[in-house]
């Protein structure tokens, strides 16, 4: 009875052969479509590229002024603001003003697609909880799932290149806002839903004028961590081939070198900090008027 | 008899997950418990049939559980019912599809929540202006006929304000500017005023009878304090456990309850304050018109009573009493003989208002309308019975 004592495994042919198959129908579904797929990704390449170009060509002078700006209108903070300033000079001025448009050109995208992908899914969730019984396992295997087991086919099907590590970044980062634009909406005062449908707004007028307004203190803590997440992210991604600050840590790590690994690992924290602060201020600020109304 | 203008007919409401399957039980007539127990389905509203006519304050009154809040549910769809129909106007909105019940919410009907149910990230002027944005009424328009409703509630000054800056009271005024803003004929108010303070609360209160006054809706209006029912509605029903126990005018609930769940109810209600002299007094039996003091006497004695009103046509004139009348000599004329303590009562007052009169004078009270005509009596045992609750002793002859 040797299954008492040993486990009993697939033997070692059988699960070369099942490993060798699905490699095999897999390398041919890329071989085959690989072309068309990369194809439809296409614009979005010539936007990424052109995006980052645009950062890095605007002088640093200009681009810190305009972020600076961009931080005062949305968390009308003057201690904020020049805090962002200074930040990103320090930045400049350790030589890694370059890879910091890089990263935040792509950090950017990412976070735009994640919104228009993931804030749909959410609203399609919290319609239905059958969506809701589907989605949720799926996100669950997005965000414990290693990320480089997915950068392998990803790698197969696209080679290496922006692409593939945007896609990678977006898998990594998008539940967050799945989960929070669904449990944001869910958590939409009944009573308030009631009004709105007896006074005949139709599901479109609600979802626009209602849900998304009130669900929106959740949707932004939604992106505020997808933000973050596509941060962490962007040093794992960079092994396939996407420029900015993640480049450098790679290298520190292959060739110890700690500095300059401290230095881009504190780029990235800067520019995290600098999307926290203001993401988080001015949903504060949008949110301010709705006070204890929501208890 | 004029046409109703919503009409509840049959209307049953199972709640669970398959309530169809589980009707027959209900209409074997197995109560609210069996049904829990053998089918884990609550049972929210068993056959219940109304009618509603134009321009009446309709109260459905019950305590929680008893299914008001369903029941006020289902005028405008929000909750539909396991069988049975509502009928608007003649046209039974069971049948409307989605867009059809759409456009009848935005027009026929409109709702004011317990808690208010506004729109948190909206300004007060664009929540009272919120039915006309659905049906995409252009805003300058929607934005002027919104400040003239705010004006009318008393809120002229807070457009610009957010609800969760207003008070409690304040708040169910924009709830009220709200649902008047559609210009919607009826007006659905579920538990509109429960949650405010008794003040605020009886403010309001005169503030929807003073519009009812002008506007003429048809309201529907919910409660579970009965005090409120009697004050604001024309007629009201009782509620308990889903199944409609008695629906009257104010007055017949209050003197002639169904039994004894709504006698619990009625038995704290301040009779005195809740009831007008209309509704319990009697028919002004003995009339004299004659000047002659013999006649008089005579028709006195053949009534057998010991006051009469001297009258001339319906127009009231005076009080006699027996006893000055028997004690009169021949000369007098009937006119000098009238009771001069005893005044006249307004059938609309209060009963509490007219208790200091019947103390001062032991005969019939005559209640006499606005006209001046003779419209009853009220006699001091009819008072103290309907005020105590009791019979007296001389009631019974």
């Amino acid at each position: 009875m040797s299954w008492l004592t040993e486990f009993p495994e697939l033997s070692r042919r059988d699960l070369m052969g099942l490993r060798k198959t699905l490699d095999g129908a897999y390398r041919d579904f890329s071989r085959e479509y690989g072309d068309t797929i990369e194809a439809f990704f296409d614009p979005l390449l010539s936007f990424l590229i052109w995006f980052e170009k645009l950062l890095i060509a605007t002088p640093w002078w200009l681009m810190i002024a305009i972020l600076m700006l961009i931080t005062h209108l949305a968390a009308r903070s003057l201690k904020l603001t020049i805090g962002v300033g200074i930040a990103l000079f320090m930045v400049g001025y350790l030589g890694m003003w370059e890879d910091t448009m890089s990263t935040l050109s792509i950090i950017t995208v990412c976070t735009i697609i994640a919104i228009i992908v993931g804030v749909p899914i959410g609203i399609l969730m919290a319609r239905s909880g059958r969506t809701q019984a589907i989605v949720t396992p799926i996100l669950d295997i997005m965000q414990t799932m290693p990320a480089f087991v997915y950068l392998i086919p990803v790698v197969m099907l696209l080679g290496i290149g922006k692409i593939p590590g945007l896609i990678a970044v977006v898998i990594y980062a998008i539940p967050p806002v799945i989960r929070l634009t669904n449990l944001g909406i869910r958590l939409v005062d009944k009573e308030v839903l009631e009004a709105a449908d007896a006074y005949g707004a139709s599901p479109w007028q609600r979802l626009i004028n209602v849900q998304l307004p009130l669900a929106m203190p959740n949707i932004m803590a939604g992106i505020n961590q997808t933000i973050m997440m596509s941060l962490a992210m962007v040093v794992i991604a960079s092994m396939i081939g996407v420029a900015g600050l993640g480049q450098p840590v790679l290298k520190s790590i292959t060739n110890q070198y700690f500095t300059l690994g401290l230095l881009n690992g504190g780029a990235i924290v800067v520019l995290a900090i600098i999307f926290d602060r203001v993401s988080q201020a001015w949903a504060h600020r949008s949110q301010q008027h709705m006070g204890d109304n929501r208890s | 008899m004029t046409q109703p203008l919503i009409s509840i007919q049959g209307l049953y409401k199972l709640f669970g997950p398959n309530p169809k399957k589980h009707m027959p039980l209900v209409h074997d007539g197995k109560n609210k418990d069996e049904i829990l127990a053998e089918t884990a389905h609550t049972l929210g509203l068993k056959d219940i049939n109304l009618d509603i006519y134009p321009g009446e304050i309709f109260v459905i009154m019950g305590l929680s559980g008893s299914g008001k809040s369903t029941l006020i549910r289902h005028f405008n769809r929000l909750i539909d019912p396991t069988e049975g129909n509502v009928i608007v106007e003649g046209e039974d909105i069971m049948h409307y599809d989605e867009k059809r019940l759409r456009e009848f919410r935005r027009k026929k009907m409109s709702m004011v929540f317990q808690r208010f149910g506004l729109l948190p990230h909206y300004t007060v002027l664009d929540n009272v202006a919120y039915g006309l944005k659905n049906q995409k009424v252009p805003k300058a328009e929607r934005e002027e006929k919104a400040k003239k409703w705010l004006e009318d509630v008393g809120l002229a000054g807070y457009e610009k304000q957010y609800p969760a800056q207003l008070s409690g009271g304040q708040q169910q005024r924009v709830g009220l500017a709200r649902a008047l803003c559609t210009d919607a004929d009826i007006l659905l108010m579920d538990e509109a005023f429960s949650a405010l303070d008794p003040l605020i609360r009886s403010e309001m209160q005169d503030q929807l009878i003073h519009l009812q006054e002008r506007l003429h809706k048809t309201i529907v209006f919910i409660t579970h304090d009965l005090d409120e029912a009697l004050r604001i509605g024309d007629r009201i029903a009782i509620l308990r456990d889903g199944e409609l126990i008695q629906l009257g005018k104010p007055a017949e609930i209050l003197l002639h309850p169904a039994d004894d769940y709504v006698e619990k109810f009625v038995r704290d209600v301040n009779r005195a304050r809740a009831l007008t002299v209309e509704t319990v007094m009697q028919p002004a039996v003995c009339r004299i018109s004659s000047d002659n003091i013999d006649e008089a006497l005579a028709q006195m004695k053949q009534q057998n009573a010991d006051y009469a009103f001297y009258v001339e046509g319906e127009r009231y004139k005076g009080l006699l009493a027996m006893e000055q009348l028997a004690a009169a000599s021949a000369p007098e004329s009937i006119q000098e003989l009238l009771e001069e303590s005893c005044q006249a009562v307004s059938p609309d007052s209060p009963l509490e208002e007219v208790i200091p009169q019947t103390l001062n004078h032991s005969g019939p009270l005559p209640v006499v309308n606005q006209q001046g005509d003779l419209t009853g009596q009220l006699p001091r045992d009819v008072l103290m019975e309907v005020l105590t609750g009791h019979p007296t002793e001389d009631q019974k002859a």
